[in-house]
């Protein structure tokens, strides 16, 4: 098979795979209003905290009102998007290593980390997706007069790129199954300090600000994104943030590889 | 009946200190939430002068530190785990019981709280270095906190334990319980001291049980707050672990019979 073949093939791979898990949850099309009311909910509480703090101040660290809802619009669509494709897929993982059910993803023709990666699909969870879209889209409005299109495309291409990186993150943590027995708390506190992702990393000390950084990469994954599109984005992190991306990937590949040569002698 | 809670209280401890690490991972993913609220309250009282409405960092310090405290301390059986329990079964075999089945959950969360308890030492301890609380409580405060907390604790088991058997009539309750979950975060003071809010908001709480299992136990530590009001917190916690219960048995044996009806 040539390169391009083989890309093809991913890509057919993961399309099918994405359709069976669409296919699989529109058996259950009520969930999309009640997982749409519990985003509205979830939003709304936000937006009350947000009323409460601005009651106080106008900018907090240096990020106005509409900046700072511009934030929690990305909070919640990237929210929606890891809890979608990310975070269903990863927990089953940890599962399947503790059941020793894993198995049947290794003895299948192909790449196992991409197999694992795509396996499941939470498509009602996309409604988060739909909620943080509408306020983004209600905070853009409100700062259109400094809004650029380089803005925009510098957003998509950061939050793709953030989005990787939360990724890789969530796959060590799932590959760490391998060494540690019982890690489902790990979604715990992987829920508990994406929380922290809703307010700008820079308003955090410094010690926090580096652990949501470069430990859990929240910073890449949310403000970065969130900088590009209210205009207020230098190009040092950019570069400091593709380089990081770069590294985390191979890192967490080479992670996963470890951990599935320790399972392998785990069951023979 | 003590001897059934100290034993299954044993065996809850026993059990959670076998899970140092989970309990950890679970501990520290929760200490976000009041770090994010502190360090934004924190911020701001920064911004303008040293404070807002009177509370200094340190006072914000003091108020989400204990907020951790009591935060574990009334953690309880979530009402989502009623799926589970109804979907595997296990429920069946807990009715068979001579007992009530919520003492047993009561015992062991409140085992569980031990755990918590040697558990969260070390994180508090790392949580003062690094934001300087203001904290100097009466020995009245101390004392009172102390039975607040697990008033606190009484109050939120009995009423989602109750809230959890709507799952018997329908097992689309997510929505309800977020709903429930939202307005308590909102209405409790665990997102913001209440006396940030306006007054026609503080007295809207009062409405409530949720400001008791919250606000209530943390400003009887952090104060400031009368020794009237030390003791009207407690009545009040009371007054509502009296409604759970009332509550509970209203709710109670309807749940059952519609149990065994689908058990057939």
């Amino acid at each position: 098979m040539s390169g391009d073949e083989l890309r093809g093939g991913r890509v057919r791979l993961a399309a099918t795979f994405f359709r069976v898990g669409v296919m699989n949850e529109m058996q259950y099309r009520v969930n999309f209003f009640l997982q749409l009311v519990q985003s509205l909910l979830t939003v709304g509480t936000g937006l009350i905290v947000l009323a409460v703090v601005f009651s106080k101040t106008n900018e907090l660290g240096g990020w106005s009102r509409p900046q700072l809802l511009a934030v929690m619009g990305v909070f919640t669509l990237v929210g929606g998007i890891i809890r979608t494709f990310i975070q269903p897929n990863m927990e089953r993982v940890v599962n399947d290593v503790r059941e020793g059910k894993l198995d049947f993803a290794l003895i299948k023709p192909a790449d196992a980390q991409l197999l694992v990666s795509i396996r499941d699909v939470r498509f009602w969870q996309l409604t988060d997706v739909l909620v943080g879209l509408a306020v983004l889209t209600v905070a853009l409005v409100q700062l259109r007069s400094t809004m650029q299109w380089q803005h925009v495309a510098a957003f998509i291409a950061l939050l793709l790129s953030g989005l990787v990186s939360i990724y890789c993150f969530w796959l060590m943590l799932a590959s760490a199954s391998f060494w540690l027995v019982r890690i489902n708390e790990v979604q715990e506190l992987f829920d508990g300090l994406f929380r922290a992702g809703q307010y700008p990393v820079g308003i955090y000390p410094g010690w926090l600000r580096y652990g949501l950084t470069f430990i859990i990469p929240l910073a890449f994954a949310i403000t970065v994104p969130s900088e590009a599109i209210t205009g207020r984005l230098a190009w040092q992190p950019v570069i400091v943030m593709i380089a990081f991306t770069a590294v985390l990937l191979v890192v967490s590949r080479w992670f996963w590889s470890r951990g599935l040569r320790r399972y392998g002698g785990a069951s023979a | 009946m003590i001897t059934l809670y100290a034993a299954h209280m044993r065996q809850a401890v026993l059990q959670q200190f076998q899970y140092r690490a989970a309990n950890y991972f679970y501990m520290i993913g929760m200490i976000a939430e009041p770090v994010v609220y502190l360090v934004v309250w924190s911020t701001i009282a920064r911004a303008h002068g040293g404070s807002v409405d009177g509370l200094t960092p340190g006072a914000f310090a003091a108020y989400y530190i204990v907020w951790t405290l009591v935060r574990n301390m009334n953690i309880v059986l979530t009402p989502f785990a009623w799926e589970e329990r109804i979907k595997e079964g296990t429920f069946a075999g807990q009715l068979m019981k001579p007992v009530h089945p919520i003492h047993e959950d009561l015992a062991s969360f409140a085992g569980w709280k031990v755990v918590v308890l040697v558990l969260w030492i070390p994180i508090a301890f790392v949580l003062v270095l690094l934001f300087r609380p203001t904290l100097s409580p009466t020995v009245l405060q101390c004392v009172v906190f102390f039975f607040a907390i697990w008033g606190a604790y009484l109050i939120r088991a009995i009423i989602q334990w109750s809230l959890g058997l709507i799952t018997f009539w329908t097992t689309r309750v997510a929505a309800i319980f977020e709903g429930y979950i939202l307005s308590e975060m909102l209405l409790s003071g665990r997102v913001f001291p209440l006396v940030l809010m306006p007054h026609w908001f503080q007295r809207l709480t009062w409405y409530f049980p949720f400001r008791w299992t919250f606000s209530y136990p943390i400003v009887a530590l952090t104060g400031p707050i009368s020794n009237r009001d030390l003791f009207i917190g407690l009545g009040m916690q009371l007054f509502w672990i009296l409604m759970g219960v009332a509550l509970l048995s209203a709710v109670w044996p309807r749940a059952v019979k519609r149990f065994s009806s689908v058990g057939g």
